[in-house]
C-alpha cells in the first residue's frame, strides 16, 4: 500500500473564529460561564455610568462653576487651574524656565530609553551629573541674569518631578557607597552601613519627613536655617539611599565571582576593579530595580504635603478647598491620579520590558 | 621556533629581564591591608563620633535657647487633649504616655484590619489574574495596574474626602439593617452579652479544642491505617455548630444596643469613624494589588511539570493543589508577603493626613506640637516601626533558613 | 618529547605552604620549586587542593602558613608586593572569566593600560599581535558572548599574555570546553610552552603533560604525593594512590 500524505484539515468550527475564542476564553465550562456573566454584568453596570460621567455628560468649556450644569464631571475646574497643577505658583513670566528644564529632562530620558540611540553612557552622565546643576540654575535662578524664584513658589507636577529626580540622583552615589560598605571586609564599616540601611528601611517615610522638618533645624548651629524644600530633599535622599543600596547590593551579588578573580589576577586595584569591571556590569542588572524604586519614590513624594509643600496632590487638595469650586474633589483626585498613573505605569512597563530582556539574555552575556 | 609570544621585546625597558621591584622586607604600614583597614575604621569612627558630638551639642544648645526640656519626664504629665478613637480608656486627663499607647493600639488595629482584608483580596486577585477566563483575568490585571500605580495618599484622600465626607449628615443617615451610615461614620448596633452567654463562649473554646484533637487523631490514624477523615469539614461543623446550638438552647442570651439619634449625633451602638474606614479601604485596596502580584509569581514559580507529575500519579485536582502546588508556592510567596505586611504597617502612618488617631498622628503630631520635645517623640515613634521591621526581618531570616534546610 | 628549557633561576618557590578553610586543612606542607622556563603539570582528584595551590601563588587565596616567593618577591601582607607579583603572573581560568561588557580587544588592553600605564596605541598593537598568535585577530571587535568556548579561552590566554608575565598559571583551562574545542586551546598552550614560558598547569590532559611537561605533580588530600618527569610518572608511578588515579583516568 502506498503511503499518502494527508492534507491538513481545518479544525472544527467551534475551535476557531469569534465563537471559538468565546468558548475558549469566556465560556469553557459552567462555572466560567456563570462567572463571565456575573462579572460582565457588574462591569457594565459600573463602567457605563462612570464613562458617561467622565466623558459624555461632562463639561469642558467655561471659566466658572456655572459652566458645569450637565450633571457629569466638571473638567472646567481642572482646566481653569491647569497651570497650577503643572507649575504651582511659579511666576508666569518665568514659566519658560520650568518648561525648558522639563523638555531637557524628558528628552534625555527618551534618549536613554530608546533602544537604538548611540552614546547612552554620555547621556546618562549628563542626566545624573550635569543636568541637575543646569536645572537648579534654571529653576532657582539668582544667577546668569535669571531672577530668583523662591522655592515656596514651586509646586504641582514640577515640584513632584524635582523631588523625585533629586531624590533618585542624589541617592545613587550614596547608595553605591553604602552597598560597597555593606560588602566590605572591615567589620566597623560593614556594621555602620548595615545599621544606616536598616534604620531608614525600617521606618515610614512620613516619620523621616517629620524628622527632617522638625529635628534637622535643631542639629545645626543657631542661625543656620534651611529651606523647607531642602529639608524635605535631605530626608528623602537619606531614606531613598537605603533602598538604593539594597538594589545595588543585589546587582553586585549577581556578578559571578570569576569576574572579581579575573580582575584581581590581572593586577587591577580595588577601585579599578569596581569601576572598570564590576559596576558597569552590575549597573545594567540594576536598572529595573532602580526604576522600581523610582516609581515607589515618585508616588511617595506626595507625602510632602504633610509637611506643607505643594506637590501635585497638595495642589489638588488646595483646589478642593477653594470656596468657588466646592464639590468637585472627585474630578481633581481623578486628574491627579491620572498624572501619577501615566508616569508610574509607563515606567513600570519599561522596567518589566528590561527585566524580560535581561532574563532572555539579549545582553552580550553568553 | 617562530616569533616569540612571551619574550620581552615589547617591555618598556626593552631588556630581556624586567627589573623587579626590590624585595621589601619592611612593609610600610599603609601597604599592609590589615593595618590600613584598621586605620580607616578608626578614622571612620572618629568622624562619626565628631558628627554625632556636633549634632548633639548643637541640639542641646538649641533646645536650651528655646526653653525646651529634655528627657522622658513628659510621658507622665497630663496630655490635655482628646482623641477621637481609643481602644482603651482615655480622657483628656490621661498622660502623654497614654497617648503613645492609644496611638500604638490604633496603629496595630488598622494594620491588623488592613492585613486581613488585603490578604483575602490579594489572593483572590492573584488567582483571578491567572484564570483562564479572559474577562476575569483582564479585570484582575486592570485592577492591579490601576491601583498600584496611584499614590496611596491620594487613594486615602479620595475615599475620605470624595466619598465618605460627602455622605449625608447624621439626621439624613442612610439606614441599613439597624445600622446607620453618615458622614460621621458607620454606626452599628452593639451586641450586649446577657446571662448565660458565658456558656456559648465556653462551647466555642471547647469546639476549637475538639477540632484540634480530631485533627491530631485523624493524622495518627491515617499514618497507621491509611484511612482518611474529613477533618476540615468536621472542624467547621464543630466550631460553628456547638456555639450556635448552645446559643439557641440557652435562649439566645444576647441583646443588641441600638444606636439612637440624639440631637445632631448618634448615641449608643458601635461607631466606626470615617477616618478608619477610609484608611482601611485605601490600605487594603492598594496593598492587595501588590499581594496579588506576589501570589501570581508564587503560583507561576511552581512549574507546570509538578502538576503534570501529580496527575500522572493519579492525585486528584484538589489534593494536587493542597499537597503539591500550595506548599511550593507558599515558599516563594511568604517572604515578599511579609514585606508587604510590613509596608502596609508603615503606610498606615499616612493616617495622620486625614486625622485617624494612629501613633504618628497623636504622638508624633499632637504630642510633639504640645511638648516640643521633637527628639524624644520622633525617636520613640521611629523605634516602634524599627522594632516591627527588625522582628519581621528576623522572622524572614528564620523562615528562609528553615525552608532552605528542608530543600537539601 | 620535551626538551627542558629550564634555567637555574627560581621563578616560584613554595615553602611549607599551609592553608585552612575554617577547620578544613586544604594544603598541607606544600614544597615546590619552579625554575624559569619549567613546565609543571599538576593533577589529582577533585578536592585535592591543586587549584587552591596555584591560586595561592597570585594571592587569589590567602595562605596561613609558609612562604611564597615569586621571582624574588615574597608574597606577604604588603599590597605593593601582591600587586608586583600579579603583574608577573598571568592566570587562565576554567570558565575563562572574560569581561562580558568589553570587546575582545578591550579585554586585552584593559590591564596593560590601567595597571602598567601603557599608552593605548602601544597596548592595542601588542594585543593585536597576541590575538594573531592565538589565531583570532578577526574577532577583536566582538564581545566575548559572541565567541565559542575555545575562542574565549584563547582570548583569555592572550589577555594574560598582554601583561608580559614571567609565569603563567592555568587552572583547568580545558575542562569547561566541548571536546572539539580542547585541541585549539592545547595547541596554543603547547606553542607557548615551546617558547620557553614558565607554566604551572592544573589539568587532566595527560597527552599535554607527556608532550610539554618537565615535571608532573600528583596531589591528593592537600599534599604532593608524587613528583616526577612525565615518562617515569606515567610508566612507573611509585605511589599506590598515583597508580589508582592513573588507571582511572587513562582507562578510556
Amino acid at each position: 500500500m502506498k503511503y499518502e500524505l494527508q492534507p491538513a484539515m481545518p479544525p472544527p468550527s467551534n475551535l476557531i473564529g469569534v465563537v471559538g475564542w468565546l468558548r475558549k476564553n469566556l465560556f469553557n465550562g459552567p462555572f466560567n460561564s456563570v462567572a463571565t456573566i456575573v462579572v460582565g454584568f457588574f462591569l457594565i453596570s459600573f463602567m457605563v455610568p462612570v464613562i458617561q460621567w467622565i466623558f459624555i455628560d461632562s463639561d469642558w468649556v467655561g471659566d466658572s462653576r456655572d459652566a458645569c450644569n450637565s450633571g457629569g464631571a466638571c473638567w472646567v475646574f481642572i482646566i481653569s487651574r491647569l497651570d497650577q497643577f503643572l507649575y504651582g505658583f511659579y511666576p508666569e513670566a518665568e514659566l519658560w524656565r520650568l518648561q525648558l528644564a522639563f523638555i531637557l529632562l524628558i528628552g534625555s530620558i527618551v534618549w536613554l530609553v530608546m533602544p537604538q540611540t548611540p552614546k547612552k553612557g554620555l547621556v546618562a552622565v549628563w542626566l545624573l551629573v550635569i543636568y541637575p546643576v543646569v536645572a537648579f540654575f534654571l529653576l532657582y535662578g539668582n544667577s546668569f541674569g535669571l531672577i530668583q524664584v523662591e522655592t515656596h513658589l514651586w509646586g504641582g507636577l514640577s515640584l513632584t518631578l524635582v523631588l523625585a529626580v533629586v531624590g533618585i540622583v542624589a541617592s545613587l552615589p550614596l547608595g553605591i557607597v553604602l552597598a560597597l560598605g555593606r560588602q566590605s571586609e572591615m567589620p566597623i564599616v560593614r556594621s555602620v552601613c548595615v545599621i544606616f540601611i536598616e534604620i531608614w528601611r525600617g521606618v515610614p517615610l512620613i516619620t523621616v519627613l517629620f524628622m527632617a522638618s522638625v529635628m534637622l533645624p535643631l542639629f545645626f548651629p543657631e542661625g543656620m536655617s534651611f529651606d523647607k524644600l531642602l529639608r524635605a530633599l535631605i530626608g528623602i535622599t537619606l531614606f531613598q539611599s537605603a533602598y538604593m543600596a539594597e538594589v545595588i547590593r543585589g546587582g553586585l551579588q549577581a556578578i559571578p565571582k570569576g569576574q572579581y578573580e579575573a580582575a584581581d589576577a590581572l593586577g587591577l586595584g580595588y577601585w579599578q576593579k569596581m569601576i572598570l569591571i564590576i559596576m558597569p556590569q552590575a549597573l545594567k542588572l540594576m536598572i529595573p530595580g532602580i526604576v522600581n524604586t523610582f516609581i515607589a519614590l515618585f508616588k511617595d513624594t506626595s507625602l510632602v504635603l504633610i509637611i506643607g509643600l505643594f506637590d501635585l496632590l497638595a495642589i489638588g487638595q488646595a483646589a478642593n478647598q477653594d470656596p468657588k469650586w466646592i464639590g468637585y474633589s472627585t474630578e481633581s483626585y481623578l486628574f491627579v491620579a491620572l498624572m501619577f498613573w501615566v508616569f508610574c505605569f509607563s515606567m513600570s512597563r519599561y522596567s518589566q520590558q528590561l527585566e524580560r530582556k535581561l532574563h532572555t539574555g539579549h545582553g552580550n552575556r553568553a | 621556533m617562530s616569533s616569540d609570544i612571551s619574550n620581552s621585546s615589547h617591555k618598556p625597558d626593552g631588556g630581556p629581564v624586567q627589573p623587579k621591584s626590590p624585595p621589601t622586607d619592611k612593609t610600610k604600614f599603609w601597604n599592609d591591608p590589615k593595618k590600613r583597614s584598621l586605620l580607616f575604621q578608626v578614622l571612620l569612627l572618629s568622624a562619626l563620633g565628631f558628627v554625632f558630638y556636633t549634632i548633639i551639642d548643637n541640639t542641646l544648645t538649641n533646645l536650651e535657647q528655646r526653653g525646651i526640656t529634655t528627657g522622658f519626664d513628659f510621658l507622665t504629665s497630663e496630655a490635655g487633649f482628646g482623641i477621637a478613637m481609643s481602644l482603651i480608656d482615655y480622657t483628656e486627663a490621661s498622660s502623654y504616655g497614654m497617648t503613645f499607647l492609644v496611638g500604638l493600639l490604633n496603629t496595630i488595629l488598622i494594620a491588623v484590619m488592613g492585613i486581613f482584608a488585603a490578604t483575602i483580596l490579594g489572593f483572590i486577585l492573584g488567582v483571578a489574574r491567572l484564570s483562564d477566563n479572559w474577562l476575569i483575568s483582564k479585570f484582575a490585571t486592570f485592577y492591579i495596574e490601576i491601583f498600584r500605580n496611584i499614590p496611596l495618599l491620594l487613594q486615602i484622600f479620595f475615599w475620605y474626602f470624595a466619598v465618605l465626607r460627602t455622605l449625608p449628615h447624621p439626621r439624613q443617615s442612610i439606614e441599613f439593617l439597624g445600622s446607620f451610615i453618615n458622614n460621621r461614620g458607620f454606626i452599628f448596633p452593639a451586641p450586649v452579652a446577657e446571662d448565660g452567654f458565658g456558656l456559648v463562649v465556653f462551647g466555642f473554646i471547647a469546639a476549637v479544642l475538639g477540632s484540634w484533637i480530631i485533627s491530631r487523631w485523624s493524622a495518627k490514624r491515617q499514618e497507621r491505617t491509611g484511612q482518611q477523615f474529613p477533618v476540615f469539614l468536621a472542624s467547621i461543623g464543630l466550631i460553628v455548630g456547638v456555639p450556635l446550638i448552645l446559643f439557641l438552647l440557652s435562649g439566645m442570651p444576647m441583646g443588641l444596643e441600638h444606636p439612637e439619634l440624639k440631637g445632631f449625633n448618634f448615641r449608643g451602638g458601635i461607631t466606626v469613624i470615617p477616618e478608619l474606614i477610609a484608611l482601611w479601604l485605601a490600605l487594603s485596596i492598594y496593598t492587595a494589588a501588590f499581594i496579588a502580584e506576589t501570589v501570581r509569581a508564587g503560583i507561576l514559580a511552581v512549574s507546570h511539570g509538578q502538576t503534570e507529575a501529580a496527575s500522572a500519579l493519579g492525585i486528584s485536582k484538589g489534593k494536587t493543589l493542597r499537597l503539591i502546588v500550595i506548599p511550593q508556592a507558599m515558599r516563594v510567596v511568604i517572604p515578599p508577603l511579609t514585606s508587604q505586611y510590613l509596608n502596609l504597617t508603615k503606610n498606615s502612618s499616612l493616617a495622620t493626613a486625614i486625622g485617624y488617631p494612629d501613633l504618628v498622628n497623636v504622638f508624633a503630631g499632637t504630642t510633639l506640637n504640645q511638648t516640643g520635645q521633637a527628639i524624644e517623640v520622633i525617636a520613640m515613634t521611629m523605634a516602634v516601626y524599627l522594632t516591627l521591621s527588625l522582628l519581621t526581618s528576623f522572622f524572614m531570616n528564620w523562615y528562609n533558613a528553615r525552608i532552605q534546610l528542608t530543600e537539601r | 618529547m620535551s626538551h627542558s628549557q629550564a634555567t637555574d633561576k627560581l621563578m616560584v618557590e613554595l615553602r611549607d605552604l599551609n592553608k585552612w578553610y575554617g577547620e578544613f586543612h586544604v594544603l598541607k606542607n606544600i614544597n615546590l620549586e619552579v625554575r624559569q622556563g619549567e613546565k609543571i603539570v599538576i593533577c589529582g582528584p577533585s578536592g585535592s587542593g591543586k587549584s587552591t595551590m596555584i591560586r595561592c601563588i597570585n594571592h587569589l587565596e590567602e595562605h596561613q602558613k609558609g612562604d611564597i616567593i615569586v621571582s624574588d618577591i615574597p608574597l606577604n601582607e604588603d599590597i605593593k608586593n601582591i600587586e608586583a607579583i600579579r603583574k608577573e603572573v598571568g592566570m587562565v581560568f576554567q570558565h575563562f572569566n572574560l569581561f562580558p561588557h568589553l570587546t575582545v580587544l578591550e579585554n586585552c588592553v584593559l590591564a596593560p593600560i590601567w595597571v602598567k600605564k601603557m599608552p593605548r596605541k602601544e597596548a592595542e598593537a601588542r594585543a593585536m599581535e597576541l590575538l594573531e598568535r592565538v589565531k583570532i585577530p578577526d574577532q577583536a571587535l566582538k564581545y566575548p558572548g559572541q565567541l565559542s568556548g575555545g575562542q574565549q579561552q584563547r582570548v583569555a590566554i592572550a589577555r594574560s599574555l598582554c601583561m608580559n608575565p614571567d609565569v603563567m598559571l592555568f587552572d583547568e583551562p580545558t575542562s569547561a570546553l566541548d571536546p572539539e574545542m580542547i585541541k585549539e586551546v592545547l595547541d596554543v598552550m603547547i606553542e607557548l610552552a615551546n617558547e620557553g614560558m614558565t607554566m604551572l598547569c592544573v589539568t587532566h590532559e595527560m597527552g599535554f603533560a607527556k608532550t610539554v611537561a618537565d615535571r608532573v605533580i600528583f596531589m591528593d588530600g592537600g599534599q604532593i604525593v608524587e613528583e616526577n618527569e612525565p615518562h617515569e610518572f606515567f610508566n612507573n608511578p611509585q605511589h599506590e594512590r598515583t597508580q589508582l588515579f592513573l588507571s582511572q583516568i587513562l582507562q578510556h
